[in-house]
């Protein structure tokens, strides 16, 4: 992706005073996530001011993706525009509070979007905590191509969740998925890339081979992934801009599968299958041997970094079925960190480093959930006949994972789901859709 | 590992056994109608099953996959009768090397089942290289649960795809 977002998060020049009012103690525009919010809070967004001629359609459908984004966190409810009392004429013009308390909207999102002759947008907007009275925080525009113009729909939708939350966003990321297509007894996989609300996607594979379990690196710009093109699972590292790729850690006799990137990118820590049995490896991806972390007769894999690049939780059979473990980066004596009934396996651990995600098998039945890096507090988020894969998103939030429906017939597909097991959605994909990895905040 | 799939390459050209002749190795010959049975797959150049030397009588009269139990990699009795078999066939015929592939349903987690599959696929080879096969003459490569023959949702389909295939491919070894 060549856009060219200057994300300047230029101040505006701020309103003129607020709109006199009587200060009336409300409680704080603020949703806490982890509590999970039973009552979205009200929000009007009116369409974005269009500020030079022919910038109207860009204005409309910006100010439609800001408002799916917000929606789509179930977080917010959305006053339909019929309803308002107050219309915005000017982004500059003060904001008439008590027509918006008169219909019940408690945040309003304001902006404007104006498109320059050589092609560059730049949009605006302001957030206002319309209960208090006031702006939520300074208006802030951005700057970038017209092409760009959904990249800016997701910097203001970040923005105006941040403030609400006091969360990091997540609109403004991409995710790297296996697309699936075709009948369950001869699928065919490609690596691809899309936007996290499902815009944008390229194809990086072709089709030719089983491709699995893309990861991207922490800056965003390359992807580790497996691949069966030499007729055995091998380990491939991908530059997404360049295209360039090269084998890592490759290994003639060996299945080398489920890597990993460390924190700071210059690791990857994957599964090695020797002679039947499965153990974990790191390897320097500036050179060197690779490093064996762990050495079982049980099978070790799926690994995955704590965010202080210290430790690693994997899964391992060692007891006799799939469980969770904890050990340092060097190996090491692993820690047990899953009691509960079930088999569990894939963990993740949050960017936040607060928590696990997993996927638990429990009669029949798969769930994503979460627990603390201890193992405590764990709680089970879905459930259906087969999730799996979870992933987090950029502010340890919410998390994607893989559904797949049970039969012939059967498809996979992504959805999201937040910490607090609210929020349940379907992303919509053009083709089946598996084993997401979330990416960075774009810049 | 490049020259065991170029063995295998010319097999199939030499012996007709392209994806024409058989389009879902996978299927293989133990699936759905397989060993000759009804809607059975076109033999034509592997042999007639009835002939101890051919492919066809490897993969149908032998039967060239053994079955395992959920979470599994250790061969019952059905599978180690099989495996004896194979053995016997394969030591009588020393032009053909083997990859045996190793699979599991899809009750079960894309990483662990890829280890899994490989697990099983293993116990093949080990046992086969107890019955004397020399062991340069067989590789395995697991499939997790990317490839099932089966695609139901339950116990009759998910037990047919736990399993591990002996495909063989001509050349002594590597």
């Amino acid at each position: 992706m060549k856009t060219t977002l200057i994300s300047t998060l230029a101040a505006l020049a701020l309103l003129a005073g607020p709109a006199a009012g009587p200060a009336r103690a409300q409680e704080p525009l603020r949703i806490i996530i982890e509590e999970g919010v039973v009552e979205p809070i009200p929000v009007a967004i009116p369409t974005f001011i269009a500020e030079t001629p022919g910038a109207e359609q860009v204005a409309a459908e910006i100010t439609r993706v800001v408002a799916a984004n917000l929606v789509g966190t179930g977080l917010f409810r959305e006053i339909s525009p019929d309803a308002f009392i107050s219309r915005i004429t000017s982004f500059d013009a003060p904001v008439q509070y008590a027509d918006w308390k008169a219909i019940n909207a408690q945040a309003l999102v304001t902006g404007a979007v104006a498109l320059g002759g050589d092609g560059r947008l730049n949009v605006k907007f302001r957030l206002f905590d319309v209960f208090s009275d006031a702006p939520l925080g300074d208006g802030l525009q951005f700057g970038g191509t017209a092409q760009s113009w959904r990249r800016m729909a997701h910097k203001v939708s970040d923005a105006v969740y941040s403030r609400i939350t006091g969360e990091g966003g997540y609109f403004d990321s991409r995710v790297v998925f296996v697309a699936e297509s075709g009948p369950k007894d001869a699928r065919q996989k490609q690596i691809a890339i899309m936007d996290q609300d499902g815009a944008n996607v390229q194809y990086l594979t072709d089709a030719s081979s089983i491709v699995l379990a893309p990861r991207f690196s922490p800056t965003g710009n390359q992807i580790l992934y497996t691949s069966y093109e030499t007729g055995r699972p091998s380990i491939y590292l991908l530059d997404i801009a360049s295209g360039q790729r090269r084998q890592i850690a490759a290994d003639a006799e060996s299945m080398t599968f489920s890597p990993r990137f460390s924190p700071d990118g210059s690791r990857v820590v994957y599964s090695m299958s020797q002679g039947g049995n499965t153990d974990l490896w790191m390897q320097d991806l500036s050179g060197g041997a690779p490093v064996r972390l762990t050495n079982a007769p049980s099978i070790e894999t799926a690994p995955s970094f704590s965010p202080d690049g210290t430790r690693i939780v994997f899964e391992s059979d060692r007891s006799g079925t799939q469980q969770l473990y904890v050990m340092s980066v060097n190996g090491g004596e692993p820690t047990r960190i899953s009691f509960g009934p079930g088999r569990y396996g894939t963990p993740v651990w949050s960017p936040r480093g607060d928590y696990i995600a997993f996927t638990n098998q429990n009669q029949g039945r798969f769930h994503i959930g979460v627990m603390r890096t201890d193992g405590s507090n764990e709680r089970l988020l879905t459930a259906s006949f087969l999730d799996e894969g979870p992933t987090w998103a950029p502010n340890g939030r919410v998390i994607m994972f893989q559904r797949e429906t049970a039969g012939a017939t059967g498809v996979v597909s992504l959805y999201t789901v937040d910490i607090s097991g609210r929020n349940l959605r379907a992303i919509p994909t053009q083709t089946g859709g598996s084993d997401p990895s979330w990416g960075p905040l774009l810049p | 590992m490049t020259s065991i799939f170029g063995k295998a390459l010319l097999l199939t050209a030499l012996l007709g056994l392209a994806a024409c002749a058989n389009p879902d190795r996978f299927g293989g010959a133990g699936g759905p109608g397989g060993a000759g049975g009804p809607g059975g797959i076109d033999t034509g150049g592997l042999g007639s099953p009835s002939d101890p030397r051919s492919v066809a009588y490897f993969n149908q009269t032998i039967g060239d996959r053994v079955l395992f139990a959920v979470d599994q990699s250790t061969l019952d009795a059905v599978a180690q009768q099989t495996l004896t078999q194979q053995a016997q066939w394969l030591n009588a015929n020393t032009q053909y090397s083997a990859i045996i592939e190793g699979h599991a349903d899809e009750q079960g987690t894309r990483e662990y089942n890829l280890a899994l599959g490989e697990r099983r696929a293993n116990a093949v080879r080990e046992f086969l290289i107890s019955q004397g096969v020399a062991g340069n003459r067989l590789r395995t490569i697991s499939y997790g649960k990317e490839r099932p023959i089966q695609v139901c949702s339950d116990e009759s389909c998910y037990r047919l795809n736990r399993r591990a295939v002996t495909v063989l491919s001509a050349g002594a070894g590597v």
